[in-house]
């Protein structure tokens, strides 16, 4: 598997997307910057912007690479080397190299305007950790839905739409559900549909972390009550681990029934 | 080398292969042949693990291909399309597999064979379809496996490249190794096959050498032989 992660992560790392994707970061970090000419304040302003472009590249990507290296997967899959190794290293691959364009990127504007200096540094480590566990998530997610789809179309269409349910139509649905049914105690209702997105959940994470009642809303608020700030975050950060896994072991499972 | 009991594959509605029973035996080179859809690359597919079989069981050297990934070490494949990753060097790519592998190789030889030195460093987007099956010849012959299976070896390549190729086959059926090689080009394959199995809708219609064929169906020539069995089964 570490072969096909190694081929998979060079290979990436030398294509245009990758070096677009990093430039990316790297302007938005220092526009921010720029903008809020305060460090605290630009991680509030970058973890918006994560929270909703992450996922959106990862799914993207994670298709487009699927669709594009099929060549590749076949030349690999004739060759001694258990198929379940030969996806896991693809996904690694892909998902691994976007986190690096993200934290390289966003890192190096924020270093240079003295970030090991400031108290914003756990704050901007925990909204990279976020964005690295959304890449992870989002990548995983991807692979499920090209491998399950042969037609490279609706495979795309899938992955825009798994985006856009996740990251608006989920929060307005969850809107109106509290709204509807604000005579009852919603308390476990908005914890449980908070953790069913890993977008939200995110955004609640990091508002925890950021410690901002203002932004907290509702259920950030709820999620305060109920945990608490520390074992609020070891939740948050168990149900990310969990969010990345079943997607992975699905690849795994998938992988091995399909035809080439 | 080869024995496959009872194959069953479906693609959706489609049954491509419907109870394929096939030894194929230790050296010689054997010619899978048949109409277009008759099952040739899903056949081929199954014996290297790419498809899934519904039903039925393959055996490589007496092990079961279901087990483990291994017995892929003992197999040179040759896909019919030749298609790679398009940013990778022919260079690169040759040592991605030889490191994939993890096996002695002779490409040094082959690349002089098909006088491959000025592609090196050229891209595998930018070749021609013929330097690229040239590439995918040398991918497949650069490990001395004991079975070989070619799936349309001779497609876009030149008539220099399409003699050094047969010399190639006929080489490796010296060191005893099996060789399975698809082919549309009769010619070809009445020159280079010992014994061909014909399929037709997914079953095994003939299997034995070209004269037996050529007895059978009455018919003075290899490429009449194929055809009386085709107008036979679909007039």
């Amino acid at each position: 598997m570490l072969k096909i992660l190694k081929y998979s992560f060079y290979d990436l790392m030398r294509s245009r997307w990758s070096y677009v994707y990093f430039a990316f970061y790297l302007l938005l970090g220092i526009l921010l910057l720029f903008l809020n000419n305060d460090l605290s304040k630009a991680v509030i302003t970058l973890m918006n912007v994560i929270i909703v472009l992450v996922p959106l590249i990862g799914a993207i990507f994670g298709v487009m690479y699927y669709y594009n290296s099929k060549e590749f997967t076949e030349l690999l899959l004739a060759q001694p080397l258990k198929r379940s190794s030969i996806f896991l290293g693809q996904y690694l691959g892909v998902a691994l190299s976007l986190s690096v364009s993200l934290i390289i990127g966003l890192g190096i504007p924020f270093v240079f305007y003295g970030l090991f200096k400031s108290n914003a540094i756990w704050d901007f480590s925990l909204l990279l950790i976020t964005g690295t566990f959304l890449t992870l998530i989002f990548t995983a997610l991807a692979f499920n839905i090209a491998l399950s789809n042969e037609n490279k179309i609706k495979g795309f269409g899938y992955a825009i739409l798994l985006w856009l349910f996740l990251a608006i139509i989920y929060d307005g649905l969850f809107l109106m559900t509290l709204i509807m049914f604000e005579d009852y105690p919603l308390d476990k209702l908005s914890l449980v549909g908070t953790m069913l997105n890993p977008i939200d959940l995110s955004r609640t994470l990091i508002l925890l972390k950021l410690d901002i009642s203002a932004l907290l809303g509702y259920t950030g608020a709820i999620f305060k009550q109920f945990f608490g700030t520390n074992f609020g975050l070891i939740v948050s950060f168990t149900t990310l681990i969990v969010w990345v896994i079943l997607p992975v072991l699905r690849i795994v499972f998938k992988s091995k029934k399909k035809d080439f | 080398m080869v024995s496959i009991k009872g194959l069953h594959k479906k693609f959706g509605k489609n049954q491509v292969l419907n109870g394929i029973d096939l030894s194929i035996g230790d050296g010689g080179i054997f010619a899978v042949l048949g109409p277009n859809g008759s099952g040739k690359t899903t056949l081929i597919k199954a014996i290297l693990g790419m498809v899934v079989p519904n039903k039925g069981e393959i055996k490589v050297h007496g092990e079961d291909i279901r087990k483990n990934t291994d017995y892929r070490y003992k197999i040179d494949y040759l896909p019919q399309i030749a298609n790679f990753p398009n940013n990778l060097k022919v260079k690169e790519l040759i040592r991605m597999i030889k490191d994939l592998r993890g096996k002695a190789a002779h490409d040094e030889r082959l690349i002089e064979v098909f006088k491959l030195q000025p592609f090196l460093n050229q891209k595998l987007g930018n070749l021609s379809g013929g330097t690229r099956q040239k590439v995918n010849i040398l991918l497949t012959f650069m490990f001395d496996s004991p079975l070989i299976i070619l799936d349309e070896p001779t497609t876009g390549l030149d008539p220099i490249s399409l003699i050094r190729l047969k010399d190639l086959i006929q080489a490796e059926k010296a060191k005893g190794k099996t060789i399975l090689i698809t082919s549309h080009i009769m010619s070809f394959v009445e020159e280079v096959s010992d014994e061909i199995v014909f399929l037709l809708e997914g079953e095994i219609y003939f299997k034995g050498p070209i004269q037996e064929l050529k007895t059978k169906t009455n018919q003075p020539d290899f490429e009449h032989a194929i055809a009386s069995i085709l107008t036979d089964n679909h007039a």
